[in-house]
């Protein structure tokens, strides 16, 4: 099954970043930094938060700007890295409208969403769900 | 093992300098948190210092599983006392704990006082001192997050603790607010803060940390995590503490008019129903934490000088200031409650204590112990919003030597007016809200912080109640002293106490283990009673003894749910208590 994480609803949110460590756990780490995705207060708690994910896009900007094609479009949208050709520069980082990639600095790659899913099986707030991509192309 | 969570901080406020060193020993021993805090704590600080002088500590200190399973939110804070001159302790959630386990530390000490107002900022291995000077007058806590957050770095997931002018004006009850909504509160973390002219703190940083075994990780975390969501921890989600109106108004233990009374007519009004029906505009959680617990009420309110001017505020609220701001003195509508509250948050003082005091002086007033001249002029009476919010102003100005001591405590204010047997505070601090029984009251004085969270006696009393069967002073000892004992585990290790029913002493072993951490529930259970008896050595060093309790005649009066409290069973009671401590060790 192929999806991409959608935010359904950010004024539910309540701050707690459980998925951001969803998103690590998966790899075995208990940590923050090298999360995919990001929650932050806008501007103080009391007006709640912004969620930032890959939005899967159907022509994503960052692939344009890579110098050595690492990042690759998927079929139906989102985009995969080569780890072995990505040389680490950040250009795909700033390319992003959305901010929804960083660096990694321990590795020096950008840390890109694998749509795996995993982070909305621990949001208890229905903040992010899962949305099915069918035929190449997403729900309008 | 978290390699991390071995190095401390150490700030020297005097010389604006810092640097770095291990102790592996005391996390390994003690799991981190209060354990840890409290090794620090005997390390760097002398017991028989004045808490106002430059010589006093802090230690901010998180534990052995902070960052890895979810609501191990907490960061526990330990010093000397202003308020009642024995230990302080204080813990607090918001992004704290999650934020100074980012910043690769496992505890933070402070020492010396800066000459000059400053904040610290730390980032990582990066700590600097910044002019606080045209800062300091700012009195409002919610003025100074905002210039802090506006000029420090990485957004998004750091702590930022200040103070406001309760701290400055060394209120001992003033307090140390993170993320606008959370408080390091009750013994004066904040005057510690005032006194060191540190103004505040922001944390943050980067570090991770892998698990040893990624599948055992994953198990033992959805474990926790799926009971984190379950009852009976959920309440916390959908009401909030706030839910502890009701069902303590009908069993008649919600003190209500200076604990002259067990039940408030008004209850429904201030209840967790009412509030969340009617008022709530958004719920908010700890960093790592999925339940979610900080219901925030929103607050609209006119401007006086132009028409359709409003200006909304949200204010989180919590059983503690509903019964001290609220019932505690009669309130009778929200929006008064609220505007107290508000008042309290603003100037960053302890909610139950401020209650407590403008309770007394309410009292103390209709009894001609205090007249006009000691209130400049203000008639406090119960439900009178508007004088308990220029009450407070007044004494942020420490007007006369009234508003002074009222920022001293309830205790002070009787010392030198008399009425102290309506000064409802045992050992230095300020009761809280649960006329529950017996138990309640003695959490209170046997508590290493007399406060209702140390042994959570009014769960005691509401399960004698249920169970309709009385246990003997000996009895009781034991149960407070053990659950106080569990509660020394969580907060080493730090675990929110809402969590208590999650972390089982069995579930922390397993836990620790997926971490490298062998230690079988035994070991647990005995690290809980060790920190407990050194805790309590400390505060004898400092002067402590808990059998010089005072029991003021208010609470023997008016009836628990389980009758009048019985004066010989309570000092039977501590003398136990006591001896679990002492005599064993």
């Amino acid at each position: 099954m192929i999806r991409r994480i959608k935010v359904l609803d950010s004024e539910r949110c309540v701050g707690c970043a459980t998925c951001m460590f969803a998103c690590t756990r998966r790899e075995g780490k208990a940590s923050l930094e090298s999360s995919r995705i990001h929650i932050r207060s806008i501007g103080g708690m009391e007006r709640g938060f912004t969620v930032i994910i890959c939005r899967a896009c159907e022509d994503p900007s960052c692939i344009y700007v890579c110098p050595v094609s690492a990042l690759k479009k998927r079929k139906v949208g989102g985009v995969k890295l080569d780890r072995e050709k990505c040389i680490g520069c950040g250009s795909c980082v700033d390319a992003c409208p959305m901010s929804a990639i960083t660096m990694d600095e321990e590795e020096g790659k950008p840390l890109m969403c694998l749509y795996c899913g995993f982070c909305v099986d621990y949001c208890p707030h229905k903040v992010i769900g899962k949305e099915e991509v069918k035929n190449g192309s997403l729900p309008k | 093992m978290d390699p991390y969570l071995n190095r401390v901080l150490i700030i020297d406020l005097k010389k604006h300098s810092y640097r770095i060193e291990e102790r592996e020993d005391y996390f390994k021993e003690y799991l981190g948190g209060t354990g840890a805090g409290l090794k620090l704590l005997k390390e760097f600080l002398d017991p028989k210092i004045d808490p106002y002088s430059p010589d006093n500590v802090i230690v901010f200190a998180i534990g052995a599983l902070t960052g890895k399973f979810p609501m191990v939110s907490k960061t526990i804070s330990l010093f000397k006392s202003p308020h009642n001159n024995f230990l302080g302790e204080s813990h607090a959630g918001g992004r704290s704990a999650i934020a100074l386990w980012q910043a690769g530390y496992g505890a933070i000490v402070i020492k010396g006082a800066s000459q000059t107002p400053v904040y610290v900022t730390i980032d990582g291995g990066t700590v600097k001192f910044k002019d606080a000077r045209a800062l300091w007058d700012l009195g409002d806590t919610r003025t100074v997050g905002r210039i802090m957050r506006e000029r420090t770095g990485r957004s998004g997931l750091r702590t930022i603790m200040r103070i406001g002018k309760g701290g400055e004006k060394l209120i001992s009850y003033s307090t140390v607010t993170t993320e606008t909504y959370r408080h390091f509160g009750r013994l004066g973390l904040g005057c510690v803060f005032g006194s060191k002219k540190l103004k505040g703190l922001v944390i943050s940083g980067k570090r991770s940390v892998l698990s040893k075994n990624k599948q055992a990780y994953k198990n033992m975390y959805d474990e926790i995590y799926n009971l984190c969501l379950s009852t009976p921890t959920k309440k916390y989600h959908d009401l909030g503490t706030a839910g502890n109106i009701m069902p303590l108004n009908s069993i008649k233990a919600l003190p209500t008019r200076n604990f002259k009374e067990v039940t408030f007519e008004k209850a429904e009004v201030l209840s967790g129903e009412n509030l969340a029906t009617n008022y709530l505009g958004r719920r908010i959680a700890c960093s790592h934490c999925p339940v979610g617990c900080i219901h925030l009420a929103v607050i609209r309110e006119k401007y006086p000088d132009e028409p359709y001017f409003y200006k909304t505020s949200l204010i989180s609220y919590d059983y503690e200031p509903l019964y001290s701001l609220g019932t505690l003195l009669g309130i009778e509508t929200v929006e008064d409650f609220l505007k107290i509250l508000e008042t309290v948050e603003k100037y960053g003082i302890d909610a139950m204590t401020a209650g407590v005091v403008l309770a007394w002086a309410t009292e103390a007033f209709a009894e001609g112990i205090i007249g006009k001249k000691e209130t400049d002029g203000l008639s406090p009476s119960f439900g009178n919003r508007s004088v308990y919010v220029e009450m407070i102003e007044k004494m942020m100005e420490h007007k006369n030597e009234f508003y002074k001591l009222m920022g001293k405590g309830v205790e002070v204010l009787a010392q030198r007016y008399g009425g102290r047997d309506f000064a409802i505070s045992y050992l230095g601090n300020e009761m809280s809200g649960y006329h529950t029984g017996p138990a309640a009251h003695l959490t209170h004085i046997t508590g290493g912080r007399h406060s209702h969270l140390d042994s959570a006696g009014y769960s005691i009393d509401q399960k004698i109640l249920m169970e309709k069967k009385s246990i003997t002073p000996q009895e009781m000892a034991k149960a407070l002293f053990d659950e106080e004992a569990i509660r020394q585990v969580l907060s080493s290790l730090v675990v929110c106490f809402f969590a208590r029913n999650v972390y089982t002493i069995d579930r922390i072993s397993k836990c620790l283990k997926v971490f490298g951490w062998d230690l079988n529930e035994k070991d647990i259970l005995e690290i809980g009673r060790k920190i407990l008896i050194e805790k309590n050595m400390m505060k004898r060093d400092m002067g402590f003894d808990m059998e010089n309790y005072y029991l003021p005649k208010r609470v023997l009066e008016v009836a628990t749910p389980l009758g009048f409290i019985d004066p010989a069973y309570m000092k039977e009671t501590v003398k136990h208590f006591k001896n679990f401590l002492f005599d064993k060790s």
